[in-house]
C-alpha cells in the first residue's frame, strides 16, 4: 500500500504554548485514518498546517513521497489535500453547480461560465461515489448532509485525493451520520484517503481503518479499530481512566414534579410541531426524551421553560399551572435549564464568567443589595463554583466566549445545578462537549436526580438518553408515539421507534407499556 | 508586569490611530500647499494655546460628551440612537420655554428646573421610538432620524410663533426668542467662557459608568446588548430594556440641549436646519462614544478630541488659508483609523486570553500528571 502523506515530526509554538509537539502521522492510499483527541488537543492546528493555514515552527510534510511547502490552501488543493470544514462555506442563495465552480471560473477574457459542463461533471463525480447531489438545487434548500455532501464534491471537482474531514458529524444526525460513513468508504475504495478528525469514540470504531490519538499536542497512541474498545481509546484520550458507563443508584420516585396535558405548540413559522403530548416526570426520576432533531423537542422545551407560548393544553409544575408563566416565574418555582444551544440562550459570550454565572439570580441578595451589584460576593461565588464544577479558566473574570466548550457548558451546569431546584431540562447537555467533561455532567445530572428533583433530558444522542433515563419518551413527528421503562427496550428497539415504528412494530409480542 | 504593559499598548491604541489620522492630514495639507507643521502648530495653539483657547475646548466637548454618555447607554443596550439631534432640541426647547415664561423668578429654582425638563423631553422625544420599536417593531435607526425631522419644524413654528421675541414682531421678524434673564445664567467657573455643565457632564460620566457597571439594571441592559437570547432566558424582559435605554439615551441629549442655552447661547435662534442650533453635536456625540470604545469614561477624552479639532480648525484656517471642510474630512479620518484600530486591538486582546488560557491547561496537565 502506497503511503500517499507523510507528517513528520511537526512542531507547532505559539506564543506560551505547544499545539503541536512532534507529531509524526502517515496516511496510506485507501484507507480512513482517524485523529482523535479532546477539544483543544491540537488536531486542528495539525490540520490547518496540513491544509496551508498555518506554518509549522518544525517539521516536513510529504505527498507521495515528495517534500511539499504549503502557504496557502492554494498550494495544499495543488498538492491534492482538501478539507470538509466544521462550517460549510457554502452561498445558500447560489446553485450546487455555482457553488462548486466558485473560485474555479475560467479567467480567460471572454470565456463564458460554462455551467452545463461543470454541471455535468458534478453529476458524474456525484453518480460515481453515490453521493446523490442534484447539480441544478438551490443550497440553501438542502438539508445538512446534502450540503456536506456539496463540500465533498467541491472537493473531488478540484481532483483532490487527499480528503480531511473536520469533525464531520456534528451537524448531522445518526442516520446522515451513517450515510456519510457509506460515502467515505466509497471514496476510499476508490482510491481516495481521508483524514477523520472527531472526539467520538463510536464513529471511530465504526468508520476508521487507523486510529490516532492525540493528547495535549502529543501524538500518545495508535489503535486498530479491530482491536480497540470505547474505553480503551477513552483512556487514551483523555489520559486517565474513564468511566463510560455511570452506576446509576435505583429510582427513588416521589411525587409528580411536572405534569404535560394534551399539550400543543407551534414553532416560529406557525407550523404545530408539538401534537398533543402528554406525560409526567416524577421527582427523582429521569425522563429522556428520544428523538431525531427535528421532532418537536426543542419547541417542546421551549414551552415547559417558559420561552414559547403554547397553543393549547396545560403544563404543571409542582401542582401549579405554568402555561402562560414567564421564565422567571418559572425559574423561581424551581426549574433549572440547561439550554441546547448553550451559546445563543445559556451564555452572554462577552460577559466574564462571573457575571454569566450570576445571569439567573443577579436581581437578589446576595447577587445584589438594592439595585447594587455586590461584586465581592458574585467573585467569590464564581471561585467557588470554578473549584467545584472543574471549570478550566484563567480566572473568574475571563470572558466565557473565551472558554472550550465543554467548560462554557460547566459555567451553566454549576449555575443552573447550585440552586435549590424542582426540574431539571436540559437539552443536548454534553452536545460538543469533550469526553472527561461529559462524565462530569452525566454525574452531576444523576446527583440531582438522587437528591429527589425531577430531570427532563433531551438528546438527540441515543446513547446519552439510554445512560442516563429511568424512562424514555420517544418524539416522533411532534407526537410522544412511547414512553417505556429504560430496563424494558435494547437501544435498537428505541432507534426503531426514533424512525416512526409503533410500539408493537418495535417491541414485537414483548409489547409493555409502561 | 507584562500584563500591565499589555493594557497600556492597548489604552494608547487610539492615539497611536490619531497619530496616523493626522499623518495623512499632513499629506492633504502639502497637497493644499501648506506646511503641516504651521498648520498643526495653529490647531493646537487655537485648541490649547491659552486659558480661553482650553476653555472653548471644553465648552465644545460639554455636548458632545453628553450626547455621548445617552449613546453609550442606547448602543450597549444594542440599539442606535440616531435622534440626538432632535432630542437635543427638545430639551433646548422645553428648557428655555420655563426661563422665558417665569424671567423674574429666582435663578436657584429656574436653572435646576430647566435642566430636569430638558432632561426629561429629551427622555421623551427618545422614548417614542423606544416604544414604537418595543410595540410595532419599527426601526430605531429610521424613526430616530424621522423624529429629528420633526423636531427642527417644531422648533423653527415655536421660535416665529409662541416663542418669538416680542422685539422682532414689528421689525425684521427673526426667529429668535429673547435672552434668557442673566440670572439663569450657569456660573463660570474661570473668567472665560467655561460653564458648569462641563463638570456636570463629567461628574454624569461617573454616575453612568456606575449605572452600567454596577447597578443591576446596567448589568440588564448589558445583557440585552450584548445577546438578547441568553437574557430572555434569564427572565429580563428584553423589549423593556430596549425602550429604557432609548428613552436614558435621549434624556441625555435633551440634557445637552437645555445645558447649551443655559450655559452658552442664552437664547435660541433658529437658521431653519438642526444644525443651525446643534452644532451637529447630536451627531458628533455618536463618534465620541465610540471613539470611547463606548465607555462613559472613554467617552471623556474622545469629547474633548473632538471638541479640540472642532475649535483648533478655527485657527489652523486663519493659519494656513486651507479650507476649514478639510477638518471636517480630518474627523473622519480620525474616526475610520481608530474604528479599524480597534479590530486590531480586540485580536491582540483574544490572542492574549487564548494563549494565557492554553498555558493554564498545560501547567494544568502537568501538575496533574
Amino acid at each position: 500500500m502506497e503511503t500517499v502523506l507523510e507528517l513528520r515530526d511537526i512542531t507547532k509554538q505559539f506564543p506560551g504554548v505547544l499545539a503541536n509537539d512532534h507529531i509524526n502521522l502517515t496516511l496510506n492510499q485507501g484507507e480512513i485514518h482517524a485523529l482523535l483527541g479532546e477539544n483543544g488537543a491540537g488536531k486542528s492546528t495539525l490540520m490547518n498546517i496540513l491544509y496551508g493555514l498555518y506554518q509549522p515552527t518544525k517539521g516536513e510534510i510529504f505527498v507521495r513521497g515528495k517534500k511539499v511547502e504549503l502557504h496557502g490552501p492554494g498550494d495544499a488543493i495543488r498538492a491534492g489535500i482538501g478539507m470538509v470544514h466544521q462550517h460549510f462555506m457554502l452561498i445558500p442563495v447560489f446553485t450546487v453547480t455555482e457553488n462548486v465552480m466558485l473560485g474555479e471560473e475560467s479567467v480567460k477574457v471572454g470565456d463564458m461560465l460554462d455551467r452545463q459542463v461543470a454541471a455535468k461533471r458534478i453529476k458524474e463525480i456525484s453518480d460515481r461515489f453515490g453521493l446523490q447531489v442534484d447539480p441544478n438545487a438551490m443550497v440553501g434548500d438542502l438539508p445538512v448532509g446534502v450540503q456536506q455532501r456539496v463540500e465533498i464534491i467541491k472537493l473531488l471537482y478540484r481532483e483532490a485525493d487527499i480528503l480531511i474531514f473536520d469533525e464531520p458529524t456534528a451537524v448531522l444526525t445518526p442516520q446522515e451520520a451513517d450515510a456519510l460513513f457509506e460515502i467515505m468508504h466509497s471514496l476510499t475504495s476508490q482510491g481516495k484517503s481521508i483524514i477523520f478528525i472527531t472526539h467520538k469514540l463510536r464513529e471511530v470504531l465504526e468508520a476508521a481503518d487507523r486510529i490516532s490519538v492525540i493528547r495535549r499536542g502529543k501524538k500518545v497512541g495508535e489503535a486498530d479499530p479491530k482491536t480497540a474498545n470505547q474505553q480503551s481509546l477513552a483512556d487514551l484520550m483523555v489520559g486517565r481512566a474513564v468511566a463510560l458507563e455511570v452506576e446509576k443508584n435505583p429510582v427513588k420516585l416521589g411525587a409528580v414534579h411536572l405534569e404535560i396535558k394534551a399539550l400543543h405548540v407551534s414553532n416560529d413559522a406557525n407550523h404545530e410541531t408539538v401534537k398533543n403530548v402528554s406525560f409526567d416526570v416524577h421527582g427523582g426520576e429521569v425522563m429522556g426524551i428520544a428523538g431525531v432533531q427535528g421532532n418537536g423537542q426543542t419547541e417542546l422545551v421551549e414551552a415547559v421553560t417558559g420561552l414559547r407560548p403554547i397553543t393549547s393544553g396545560t403544563i404543571k409544575l409542582m401542582g401549579d399551572e405554568i402555561n402562560h408563566a414567564s421564565p422567571r416565574q418559572i425559574t423561581e418555582r424551581g426549574l433549572a435549564h440547561v439550554p441546547e444551544d448553550r451559546q445563543r440562550d445559556g451564555l452572554v459570550l462577552q460577559f466574564p464568567i462571573t457575571d454569566n454565572l450570576a445571569l439567573q439570580e443577579y436581581y437578589r441578595p446576595p447577587y445584589s443589595q438594592g439595585m447594587v451589584m455586590q461584586d465581592d460576593y458574585i467573585l467569590k461565588h464564581a471561585n467557588e463554583l470554578i473549584k467545584e464544577f472543574d471549570i478550566r479558566t484563567p480566572n473568574a473574570i475571563t470572558p466565557a466566549g473565551a472558554l472550550s466548550g465543554g467548560n462554557q457548558q460547566k459555567v451553566i451546569v454549576a449555575r443552573e445545578l447550585t440552586r435549590p431546584i424542582k426540574l431539571l431540562v436540559a437539552s443536548q447537555p454534553t452536545r460538543g462537549v469533550d469526553v472527561g467533561s461529559i462524565e462530569f455532567i452525566h454525574d452531576q445530572i444523576l446527583a440531582r436526580r438522587d437528591q429527589g428533583c425531577a430531570v427532563l433530558l433531551v438528546s438527540t444522542e441515543l446513547d446519552e438518553v439510554m445512560k442516563l433515563s429511568d424512562r424514555i419518551a420517544v418524539m416522533f413527528d411532534g407526537k410522544v408515539t412511547a414512553i417505556v421503562e429504560r430496563s424494558a427496550v435494547t437501544k435498537e428497539q428505541v432507534g426503531l421507534l426514533m424512525a416512526g415504528a409503533s410500539l408493537q412494530e418495535a417491541l414485537g409480542d414483548t409489547a409493555e407499556k409502561a | 508586569m507584562r500584563n500591565y504593559v499589555n493594557s497600556l499598548i492597548d489604552g494608547l491604541f487610539p492615539l497611536f490611530a490619531t497619530l496616523a489620522a493626522l499623518a495623512v492630514g499632513a499629506v492633504m495639507l502639502l497637497l493644499l500647499g501648506a506646511n503641516p507643521l504651521v498648520g498643526f502648530g495653529a490647531l493646537l495653539q487655537g485648541a490649547f494655546g491659552s486659558p480661553n483657547a482650553w476653555a472653548d475646548t471644553a465648552v465644545k466637548a460639554t455636548p458632545l460628551l453628553l450626547v455621548g454618555l445617552g449613546i453609550c447607554i442606547a448602543f450597549r443596550s444594542g440599539v442606535i440612537n440616531i435622534g440626538g439631534e432632535g432630542q437635543m432640541i427638545m430639551g433646548a426647547l422645553a428648557s428655555i420655554s420655563l426661563g422665558l415664561s417665569f424671567p423674574s423668578a429666582p435663578g436657584i429654582i429656574i436653572v435646576p428646573l430647566a435642566l430636569i425638563l430638558g432632561f426629561v423631553a429629551g427622555a421623551i422625544w427618545g422614548g417614542i421610538p423606544g416604544f414604537l420599536k418595543a410595540r410595532f417593531n419599527v426601526n430605531e435607526i429610521l424613526s430616530t432620524i424621522m423624529m429629528n425631522v420633526i423636531a427642527v419644524q417644531f422648533m423653527n413654528m415655536l421660535l416665529r410663533g409662541v416663542l418669538i421675541d416680542q422685539n422682532q414682531l414689528g421689525a425684521a421678524k427673526i426667529p429668535q426668542t429673547a435672552r434668557l434673564s442673566t440670572a439663569f445664567d450657569l456660573p463660570r467657573l474661570v473668567p472665560t467662557r467655561l460653564h458648569l455643565g462641563i463638570l456636570l457632564a463629567v461628574l454624569l460620566a461617573f454616575l453612568v459608568y456606575y449605572f452600567l457597571w454596577r447597578t443591576t439594571v446596567g448589568y440588564k441592559i448589558r445583557a440585552v446588548g450584548l445577546n438578547r437570547f441568553a437574557s430572555r432566558y434569564a427572565g429580563i424582559k428584553v423589549e423593556q430594556y430596549m425602550v429604557l435605554s432609548l428613552l436614558l439615551s435621549g434624556a441625555f441629549s435633551g440634557l445637552a440641549g437645555a445645558v447649551q442655552v443655559y450655559g452658552v447661547t442664552h437664547f435660541m435662534i433658529t437658521d431653519g436646519t438642526a444644525a443651525g442650533f446643534t452644532g451637529s453635536a447630536g451627531f458628533n456625540g455618536i463618534v465620541a462614544a465610540l471613539f470611547g470604545q463606548l465607555h462613559p469614561l472613554g467617552t471623556i477624552p474622545a469629547s474633548f478630541l473632538f471638541g479640540a479639532l472642532l475649535v483648533g480648525a478655527n485657527q489652523m484656517q486663519r493659519a494656513t488659508q486651507v479650507p476649514a471642510a478639510l477638518i471636517t474630512a480630518l474627523n473622519g479620518l480620525v474616526v475610520v483609523f481608530v474604528v479599524s484600530s480597534e479590530i486590531y486591538r480586540q485580536q491582540r486582546v483574544r490572542r492574549r486570553a487564548i494563549a494565557e488560557m492554553k498555558k493554564q491547561e498545560a501547567l494544568a496537565s502537568q501538575t496533574k500528571g
